[in-house]
């Protein structure tokens, strides 16, 4: 095969694992700070979607342009769903929050499947075929804003945590629960803040992914594992880690669609997860522990 | 009478804290050994040594005549190595006697084989009327005395006790010296023991070896050891001696 | 023996369990097909259930991809039945070892790597997803489209190639539960079992006793294995077809863990009573429905997943340890 189509692949992957990464990055903010292993991630993701293709579908407004308020109202969402209810688990062995999320996780799939049916939808904007010519590369449209879109999303987020005093104080959960209560910080709070922000995070790259793939319900679990796989690859706790995991899931996967078929794709997600599991657990950017 | 076991030039360190300070010692065959020392002195660090919680950086552990520095818990435990941990460890869900019952399959095939010996060990340590109530629900001294059947129930050459008589009043303590004593006397179980509780240190010990800053600082013969300068201003005190 | 049997429970739990035993030995006398069908998926899951217990409940290890096992014995056992004919009484000789194989390699990659908790949940279910997508591109088997088992007659009652009426598979499948559960039974009053429990409990504390715990969480992960396998083989004849994308399918794997976790994680009877109130709500939810005239793909999920949510929240437990004391059916000595 000539050399352009790989690049073509590669590089339509790499944009598309930058929204990835975003979304995984939502998963490792989560459990980097409030330590909840998050279930229901892609799930939470496949709601964005169905938002999205909704505002689409009765206000013509495009994804990109409801990247915000989806992800606001993801936002509150996340921070209610912590503070009412994960919260009370934070203390209970680690299996009990992990099936506590798996019975949510249950629930917004098949409450989706209900409400929208098992059949593939997707939203095709004015842009969804155009693509830019690069020299010998033709990128998608779709891909490009996505892929830029994630990138601008996850600066913001990092910034965040960097620069301000609330990202701060959520950095001092992270390290030393106790050490931040003893110094006054609220840490439920700031654990449902961060939830919420790992869930808005998750909105945020459902409406870039909404224009790049079609939804259907079964989509929750599967972006669920993918996020774990970019997570445990890049690094549990490190925000590079999920970003530089996703663009990697994301390039093996168009690779691998290319050299075999585009289905069995995902077994080389879970090839490199059991292999990072196994060999270097704390990931490509991640510390080991202990 | 043989060194059952001995420690040889054993060091441990975390990462910029010297723990264990090139420690040597031998444990006579049926002794009974205390280590005592302040708090921070390295004694758990040894013990956990001894027990194959991990391998030392320098030195050797030989026990019965082999090398055990290295091994892990469970090995060095069938070896005859049995320990108790400071912070006991009981199992909670499970009931005393089942408890009991864990140590003993040790030696034992089925749980009907060692069903006597549990009875046994539960009457030596005041728990057999205790035996159906869950671990969870026991008080402290009462754990303590679980933590040290299950490992009894081993049937340990050499048993390692780890502080067991904090938190107890003083006729717990002396029920616990009488069931070591006994233990040692007439089973045959060499014990090596950390303590605070002077008391019971001196109403066991036939050898005293006192670690401070990770190092030992004296070894003896009890009335020896208490007397020792260095012992009394760096843990004792002049008091122990009234 | 039947003191053995029976120790631990108390007298009116004894005649409860008679009358039940009675009850379910009479049933496809009294029953209509269907609701034998539904019997069937119960007893199943009450099956499966127990088998997965073995490694959560006794060993701790929590699988989310048992569904690895019951396709892969399914699978061994239908193509040898498809291709050479052989019965599946004879499959299961290879059944059982496929399944315990792959245990034997899950086991071992996350024990001897140190993969625990969370991240051993993943790599079941990581598994399992790569079963699935390569059965699907299986196709000497039958890839996504599935395999196909020749179906007898209706009538037809042949118990060594399990061809048959549902009564036939009804009786299977109750003696299959009954013989797991006493297995499960001399299991936890064995050395191994009093080990897995320590190991659950404390596995620092077990290696000071002098337990193996590498070896008897992978004894625990190959016993859950080999027992799920005959699940697969029965799944297999029962609905002669098999489709990767269910049998495989996260949702089997989450199906099969609801009832123990519902019914009582550990205990033995935990899993039985939770397929029973699963299966029961389920249907009573699945009619109650249908007579308002919904009938909605996912609905049953729905409140399969509220369930969990309550009993994850309230009743962690399980059931059945509310259950067994608050009707006294299970005596604890004092």
């Amino acid at each position: 095969m000539p050399a352009e189509i790989y690049l073509n692949v590669a590089v339509s992957g790499i944009l598309t694992g930058l929204v990835y990464g975003l979304m995984a990055l939502g998963l490792s903010v989560i459990f980097g700070v409030v330590r909840v292993v998050n279930f229901a991630h892609g799930e939470m993701m496949t709601i964005a979607m169905y938002l999205a293709i909704v505002l689409f579908a009765t206000l013509g407004f495009d994804p990109l342009l409801m990247l915000v308020p989806i992800a606001i109202v993801l936002f509150v969402a996340g921070y209610l769903l912590q503070a009412t209810v994960i919260n009370k688990f934070i203390t209970r062995p680690e299996h009990s929050q992990f099936l506590l999320l798996v019975a949510i996780a249950i629930i917004i799939v098949n409450v989706l499947l209900i409400i929208f049916g098992p059949d593939a939808q997707s939203v095709q904007t004015s842009y969804s075929f155009d693509s830019y010519q690069v020299g010998p590369l033709i990128i998608d449209a779709t891909k490009l804003y996505a892929g830029a879109a994630a990138i601008l999303v996850a600066i913001g987020l990092v910034a965040f945590f960097q620069f301000t005093t609330l990202g701060t104080a959520i950095r001092a959960c992270a390290d030393n629960y106790t050490g931040a209560q003893v110094v006054g910080l609220d840490v439920n709070r700031l654990y449902a803040l961060t939830f919420g922000l790992g869930a808005a995070c998750v909105g945020a790259a459902g409406t870039m992914l909404v224009i790049i793939i079609d939804v259907t319900p079964a989509l929750g679990p599967a972006y669920t594992l993918l996020a774990f796989v970019i997570v445990i690859t890049g690094g549990l706790g490190s925000m590079t880690g999920a970003l530089l995991g996703g663009v990697l899931i994301g390039l093996t996967e168009a690779i691998a669609g290319l050299l075999y078929s585009p289905s069995a794709k995902s077994m080389f997600a879970f090839a490199i997860l059991v292999l990072v599991l196994l060999f270097r657990p704390q990931g490509i950017v991640g510390k080991r522990t202990a | 009478m043989t060194a059952l076991l001995t420690v040889d030039g054993v060091s441990k360190r975390f990462r910029g804290l010297v723990a264990v300070d090139n420690v040597s010692f031998e444990v006579p065959e049926g002794a009974i050994f205390a280590v005592i020392g302040p708090n921070g002195a390295g004694k758990t660090t040894l013990f956990n040594a001894i027990a194959g919680e991990f391998k030392p950086d320098g030195g050797s552990i030989v026990f019965a005549g082999e090398k055990i520095d290295g091994l892990s818990p469970d090995r060095i435990c069938r070896r005859g190595v049995g320990r108790t941990f400071q912070i006991v460890k009981p199992f909670p869900g499970l009931s005393v006697e089942d408890n009991v019952m864990v140590g003993a399959l040790l030696h034992r095939r089925t749980p009907r084989d060692a069903r006597e010996w549990v009875h046994q060990v539960l009457e030596r340590l005041d728990l057999h009327d205790k035996r159906h109530q869950l671990a969870s629900a026991l008080t402290l001294p009462d754990r303590k005395r679980l933590e040290v059947a299950r490992a009894i129930a081993t049937e340990p050459k050499l048993l390692l006790l780890d502080e067991v008589m904090a938190g107890l009043r003083p006729t717990e303590t002396d029920r616990m010296v009488e069931v070591f004593r006994r233990l040692n006397k007439e089973h045959g179980v060499t014990i090596l023991l950390i303590e605070h509780v002077m008391r019971a240190v001196m109403a066991l010990a036939s050898h005293i070896l006192v670690l401070h800053h990770g190092a030992a600082i004296a070894e003896g013969a009890p009335e020896e050891v208490v007397r020792d300068q260095a012992v009394i201003d760096s843990y004792l005190g002049a008091e122990a001696l009234i | 023996m039947i003191k053995w049997l029976f120790d631990g429970v108390t007298i009116g739990g004894q005649a409860l369990l008679a009358v039940i035993l009675a009850l379910a030995l009479a049933a496809p006398l009294f029953v209509d097909d269907y609701l034998l069908s539904v019997f069937i998926v119960t007893l199943y899951f009450a099956y499966t259930g127990q088998a997965w217990n073995v490694m959560m409940g006794f060993a701790g290890q929590l699988s989310l991809g048992h569904a690895i096992y019951v396709g892969l014995a399914a699978y061994t056992a239908a193509v040898l039945f498809v291709e050479l004919r052989i019965s599946p009484w004879i499959g299961i000789l290879a059944a059982i070892p496929v399944a315990v194989l792959c245990g034997a390699i899950i086991g071992f990659l996350a024990f001897r790597f140190r993969v625990a908790g969370v991240y051993f949940a993943i790599l079941t279910i990581a598994f399992a997803e790569f079963a699935r997508i390569g059965f699907d591109h299986f196709s000497a088997v039958g890839g996504s489209a599935g395999l196909f088992l020749p179906v007898a007659s209706y009538a037809k009652f042949d118990l060594w190639n399990l061809r048959g009426g549902p009564e036939m598979f009804y009786y299977l499948i109750l003696v299959m539960v009954i013989a797991v559960f006493l297995i499960c039974r001399a299991l936890m009053h064995s050395r191994v079992g009093y080990y897995w429990l320590a190991i659950r409990e404390d596995e620092q504390a077990a290696r000071a006793l002098g337990i193996d715990t590498f070896r008897y969480k992978m004894i625990a992960v190959l016993v859950s294995a080999g027992m799920t396998a005959p699940a697969g083989v029965f799944l297999a004849f029962y609905h002669n077809n098999l489709f990767p994308e269910q049998i495989f399918h996260i949702s089997q794997s989450i199906e099969i863990i609801l009832a123990p976790i519902i019914g009582g994680i550990g205990t033995l009877f935990g899993p039985i009573i939770g397929a029973a109130l699963l299966q029961w709500l389920a249907e009573s939810l699945r009619v109650g429905l249908e007579a308002v005239g919904i009938d909605v793909p996912g609905s049953k999920q729905v409140f399969f997943g509220v369930l969990l949510l309550l009993v994850v929240i309230a009743v962690p437990e399980g059931l059945w340890p509310w259950i067994a004391a608050k009707f006294r059916l299970t005596e604890r000595k004092p």
